[in-house]
């Protein structure tokens, strides 16, 4: 395998052999480089990764992700971000001052807000909504994408995403965890910002992605 | 070889196969689209899916690791995979195959990165005719490799069969009835990519000797089966050059 | 798979409110449906029936057994549907919950209050022998309305199958040997139509984004025009106008749904 290609791997498979580094998803076994997850293997400058393209979300710091309140405790909120564990949003971590007393005015059992991750440990995942873009959600529509598609559909530095708000007029927040929210002037809008963001992470390693998107986009327009 | 020294040509399988040939094998993967990772595995009119969920939260509670994920397999047949109806619902059998399958597989997860969480592996046999649990296993194999778990390798299952005096692989449900002669012995066994036995299971009688020309034949069929399992990941993915 | 949000129920309801949904569908039209019969080589009769992503597969099998004593001359019939874990995240292993039972319980009602099946005909010696027929329904993959993808499998695999060889003397069903006969069932066949309620609008076939935020349901089994079995789910009340509503959209939908199952048989 060489620096510019990228090929399909599967757990145990050898990537390659000689001296390179092991990277994330993979491990060093002798003079070879092995997969240790399914998934689309790389060398750059002789380091090896193996990108996932399924599994499960887990969160790292400076993740923006969506969630759902679960839970109301004393001191905050629990949030489900699709993690096997619930994520923690303390009430300090909360924009504006709240009442210990009312919590639920502010933020209530199944309302859906965009976090950022700023804790991940042992204890837990802790979020906060202090920051540009990190809001309750209060309109639009939420769905689910594979989030391995991710990095696809926001595309190099974001310009897959600004294709897609400045064709549909929409606002679109991409969470990490694969959940992503659409809102926009009509809901015709709302579902063609939908739909291409399913079709790329449902097309994510076909070639001319952009061009196709552009073209769907010609066609839907009609 | 012992085992095709000892006239091949004479012996004749029910269905006509060669003593070392499988039945025609059909694997794919992502059949269960709700599921994180899915696969089916048949071995001619055998037929196995497999569908993985997690990790996630571990329910019971007091069945938690905290020092690493749980892989949890659960192996049913459905009630009309056989000729004589099954009643819906666990049993001793379905128990065992569940945990045999688990202790197959569990050498290539690593959940070390989960603690407190668990795999669930669920298995279904839509269709029997012998070999079920070795079709669930090389089912849950690539499921777990679809469903994106860490594994150090992919797992393999055949089952060995002694007719008589003549060793055989993937055995059939003729085959497993075999009277005539010294009557059937079934081995049941899985080995990883690299060739580590992770389970085998037997039922009959066999001389030492035999047993070990049994497990050689059982490690170079799984090497076949293992290229088809290999295969039918890589083919679900589409990938062509990226746009720059 | 998330639950369906709050704002995106908004979208939804406001959506139908112009007739329109997510995928472009109608309110009373159901998802593509692809059907296959003869899956299973152990089972006297079987069906897959995927509409959308959902998917479930059934299977007939029959035994022989003695009537029950107040129907000496009729066979048996005995409905299991099995929502098994590997077909949704949201199963869990263990007991079948009650959504299972509920699926199981009202295709056995369409088929048994439908006539669809000649119980006298499954009846081989009067008081002694009865053929016993087993329909078994598993969920392969969960992605909204199981219970009509049961219903349409069941009707499937019953007119597949296959009626095998027994053997009175040893009492014995040859299951090698099937026969050619078939099971007696009327060439009018039953379907089983929900109708579900979400904010003021009734539709068929939700997507499991839509059943999500279904309030109330009504499965209703039978012909165009006769209505055989029916049940109200879940907690919220219909008034007496809904209820008609309902009633005249299972009756088109009945018609349309039949054409489109029909070629299958």
């Amino acid at each position: 395998m060489s620096e510019q290609e990228r090929k399909v791997v599967i757990p145990g498979e050898i990537i390659v052999e000689g001296e390179y580094l092991p990277g994330e998803n993979t491990e060093k076994k002798d003079n070879a480089i092995i997969s240790t997850r399914y998934g689309l293997a790389e060398i750059i400058q002789g380091l090896v990764r193996v990108i996932p393209l399924s599994g499960v979300y887990s969160p790292r710091v400076g993740n923006i992700v969506i969630g759902t309140i679960k839970d109301i405790t004393l001191k905050g909120w629990l949030v489900d971000i699709n993690t096997p564990t619930i994520a923690f949003l303390n009430v300090s971590e909360f924009p504006r001052f709240v009442n210990k007393g009312s919590l639920e005015s502010f933020l209530d059992i199944d309302d859906i807000a965009i976090f950022k991750v700023i804790g991940v440990n042992s204890k837990g995942i802790e979020l906060t909504m202090k920051g540009r873009g990190l809001m309750k959600i209060e309109k639009g529509m939420v769905f689910e994408i594979n989030y391995t598609r991710v990095p696809r559909v926001i595309g190099r530095e974001g310009s897959m995403v600004s294709l897609i708000k400045q064709k549909t007029g929409c606002n679109i927040t991409v969470g990490q965890n694969g959940l992503v929210w659409v809102s926009g002037e009509d809901i015709e809008k709302e579902l063609k910002a939908r739909k291409m963001i399913e079709y790329i992470a449902e097309n994510s390693f076909i070639s001319g992605l952009t061009d196709k998107v552009n073209e769907l986009f010609g066609e839907k327009n009609e | 070889m012992n085992y095709l020294e000892r006239k091949m040509s004479e012996f004749k399988r029910p269905d006509g196969r060669k003593v070392d040939e499988t039945r025609k094998i059909i694997a794919k993967v992502g059949v269960v689209p709700n599921a994180d990772g899915s696969a089916m595995f048949a071995f001619g009119k055998t037929v196995a899916i497999a569908a993985v969920y997690g990790p996630k939260n571990m329910h019971p509670q007091h069945e938690q690791n905290p020092k690493q994920g749980t892989l949890r397999c659960t192996y049913s047949m459905n009630s009309f995979s056989v000729q004589d109806r099954i009643r819906p619902g666990p049993s001793r059998r379905s128990m065992e195959i569940s945990e045999i399958t688990t202790w197959a597989l569990s050498p290539v997860v690593m959940l070390k990165n989960f603690p407190n969480t668990v795999v669930d592996v669920h298995i279904n046999i839509l269709q029997a005719d012998a070999s079920t649990r070795c079709a669930g296993i090389n089912a849950a194999s690539m499921a777990l490799a679809h469903a994106g778990i860490p594994m150090k390798d992919l797992v393999t299952s055949i089952s060995i069969g002694k007719l008589d005096k003549q060793l055989v692989v993937d055995v059939n449900k003729k085959e497993e009835d075999w009277e005539e002669g010294e009557g059937a012995t079934d081995i049941a066994m899985s080995f990883t990519g690299s060739g580590e036995l992770t389970h085998i299971q037997l039922d009959g009688h066999i001389s030492n000797e035999e047993l070990k020309t049994a497990i050689e034949l059982g490690r170079a069929t799984c090497k076949k089966i293992y290229e088809i399992q290999k295969k039918a990941l890589k083919e679900a993915v589409k990938i062509e050059e990226e746009e720059e | 798979m998330i639950h369906t949000t709050r704002v995106t129920a908004e979208r939804i309801k406001q959506y139908l409110k112009e007739g329109k949904r997510f995928d472009g569908r109608k309110p009373e039209n159901y998802r593509k449906i692809e059907i296959e019969k003869g899956i299973s080589a152990h089972a006297e009769g079987s069906a897959r029936v995927k509409i959308g992503k959902t998917e479930v597969i059934v299977g007939i099998k029959m035994s022989v057994g003695e009537p029950y004593p107040d129907s000496p001359d009729k066979g048996n019939l005995i409905t299991t549907a099995e929502l098994i874990p590997l077909s949704s995240p949201r199963i869990e292993l263990g007991p079948p919950k009650f959504n299972s039972i509920e699926i199981g319980r009202l295709v056995d009602r369409m088929l048994r209050e439908s006539g669809f099946i000649d119980f006298k005909g499954l009846c081989i010696k009067e008081g002694e022998k009865v053929w016993t027929l087993f329909v078994d329904i598993y969920s392969i993959n969960d992605d909204g309305n199981l219970l009509d993808a049961a219903a349409i499998g069941a009707i499937i695999a019953l007119f597949d199958t296959k009626i095998p060889k027994y053997d009175e003397e040893s009492d014995k069903i040859l299951y090698e040997e099937p026969t050619d006969e078939k099971l007696p069932l009327s060439k009018e066949f039953p379907l089983s139509i929900t109708i579900h309620k979400i904010g003021d609008y009734f539709i068929v076939d939700p997507t499991k984004e839509e059943e999500d935020i279904s309030e109330t349901r009504v499965t209703i089994g039978g012909y165009e025009e006769i209505v055989s079995s029916m049940q109200k789910g879940m907690e919220k009340s219909l008034n007496i106008e809904e209820m008609l509503k309902v009633l005249e959209i299972s009756k088109k939908v009945n018609q349309k749904l039949r054409k489109e199952i029909e070629k299958y048989i």
